[in-house]
């Protein structure tokens, strides 16, 4: 059974290869984890705007990339855009799909903290003198990112555990190098290696969630 | 011919489309049969998990939490391609679709389990002593009194769950499930037109929107009390 699934000798070989996605996958993360928080941003301030030009788009926007599988959309930009003359690479297109993608979830969480934060909040701060740009960035949304904060790294995790699409389109990250050496070894080693590699990385934040998640709940009670 | 024109001709080809729709509607039948049964056996499973979980067995506990944990922190496509490439090694060979109804389902329980069960918890326990002391047993008082409150209050965040499991159903694709995004990759290949990618992404909007417009309702109707 370890010989098949946990081989040391294929695991010592592998080895670098295995490091090597994983930095990959660290430096993927830590592109798309601020892209898709910048999206979500612009979507939930874009949100305050109550005007129905802003808000019906805004939710078709939203709504869309609910309902859109990042995959697809990862493969439409890789796949489809070289027919239109644009050969952007597997790297940008990730990028751009979670841009896309993520930017709509965060933006969904983002805006319910926003609401989250009292009227009064925002019409103390506008009376201290404080313009509107002013009360949002040092008033609403430090209280509305603390509201919603479990949301908001729970999304995280799912944007971490998302890179292992880039392996479709070529991305050296974990999950496409364990393919390769998986390959190349014709054992199921390396895959079962990567898994416990993001187990080790992600449980940690799992927990934590977990925890965060039950604190919120016993206040609700 | 004018850009535009090309555009078209390119993206929206009406021989390429009428050529490869039916391939497309076949994936769209393997993307539901594959969704249908993700969505039931994930939600069932997660739910029998949170009411062991309720017997309040300290290992069978221990177990459960270790379960949802596991597969809360792996990806599910390498959940699929773990069980699709490291089966066979030891002496099964579950299919693509199988390999990615299994993995997609484990993870919808997994995210289940933590739902219902966060749902059962916040019943508060007064309802569970008034329950009790009119004679009901432990599994009565479970099952009629605070299960029907708990289920409530887990509609809301369970649908959105749910809908971005669902989706993953595109996952399958990397182990040659013939659903809609394989389809329409295979067909993308064949034609050298990227026509047939666009029917796909329009078939999954077409599937998913309404769910997703229907989940909003729901998390306005079903809201967390505050």
């Amino acid at each position: 059974m370890i010989e098949t699934f946990l081989n040391p000798e294929i695991i010592a070989a592998i080895w670098p290869i295995v490091l090597a996605g994983l930095a990959n996958t660290v430096l993927l993360s830590l592109i798309v984890v601020p892209l898709g928080l910048l999206g979500g941003l612009i979507v939930a301030l874009l949100a305050t705007v109550h005007h129905p030009l802003v808000r019906w788009p805004l939710m078709a926007w939203v709504d869309f990339f609910r309902a859109f599988p990042p995959l697809v959309l990862l493969v439409l930009l890789f796949a489809g855009l070289p027919f239109a003359g644009l050969e952007l690479g597997g790297f940008a297109c990730v990028a751009i799909a979670f841009f896309l993608n993520t930017g709509a979830y965060y933006g969904e969480i983002l805006r319910a903290g926003i609401d989250s934060v009292p009227v009064g909040q925002i019409e103390a701060a506008r009376s201290t003198g404080l313009n509107r740009l002013q009360a949002m960035g040092y008033i609403v949304l430090p209280q509305a990112v603390r509201n919603v904060l479990p949301d908001l790294l729970s999304n995280t995790l799912e944007v971490v555990k998302l890179t292992s699409l880039g392996s479709v389109v070529a991305v050296p990250e974990l999950l496409f190098q364990a393919r390769q050496a998986q390959s190349l070894t014709y054992s199921p080693t390396p895959i079962v290696l990567v898994a416990i590699v993001y187990f080790l990385i992600l449980w940690p934040m799992v927990r934590l969630l977990s925890r965060l998640e039950n604190r919120a709940l016993a206040s609700r009670r | 011919m004018s850009t535009w024109d090309r555009f078209v001709d390119t993206f929206f080809n009406a021989r390429v489309m009428a050529k490869y729709l039916p391939d497309i509607l076949s994936g769209v039948v393997v993307t539901i049969e594959l969704a249908v049964l993700i969505v039931a056996s994930g939600l069932l499973a997660g739910l029998a998990l949170a009411l062991v979980r309720a017997l309040a067995i300290r290992p069978l506990n221990w177990l459960i939490i270790f379960i949802v944990d596991l597969f809360r922190s792996l990806p599910p496509l390498v959940i699929i391609v773990l069980i699709y490439f490291g089966l066979p090694a030891a002496g099964l060979s579950p299919s693509g679709f199988v390999s990615t109804w299994i993995a997609l389902g484990l993870v919808l329980m997994a995210f289940a389990e933590e739902i219902f069960w966060a749902g059962i918890t916040s019943i508060p326990r007064g309802q569970w002593e008034a329950a009790r002391s009119t004679g009901l047993g432990f599994g009565q008082t479970l099952l009629n009194v605070v299960l029907p409150q708990a289920l409530r209050l887990t509609i809301p965040p369970l649908t959105n769950r749910t809908i971005a499991i669902t989706k993953g159903t595109a996952l399958g694709t990397v182990v040659a499930v013939t659903e809609i995004l394989g389809q329409a990759s295979s067909a993308v290949s064949n034609s050298y037109n990227p026509s047939p990618l666009m029917m796909g992404s329009a078939a999954y909007v077409v599937l998913f929107l309404p769910v997703v417009v229907a989940a909003r309702w729901i998390e306005t109707k079903f809201a967390w009390k505050r």
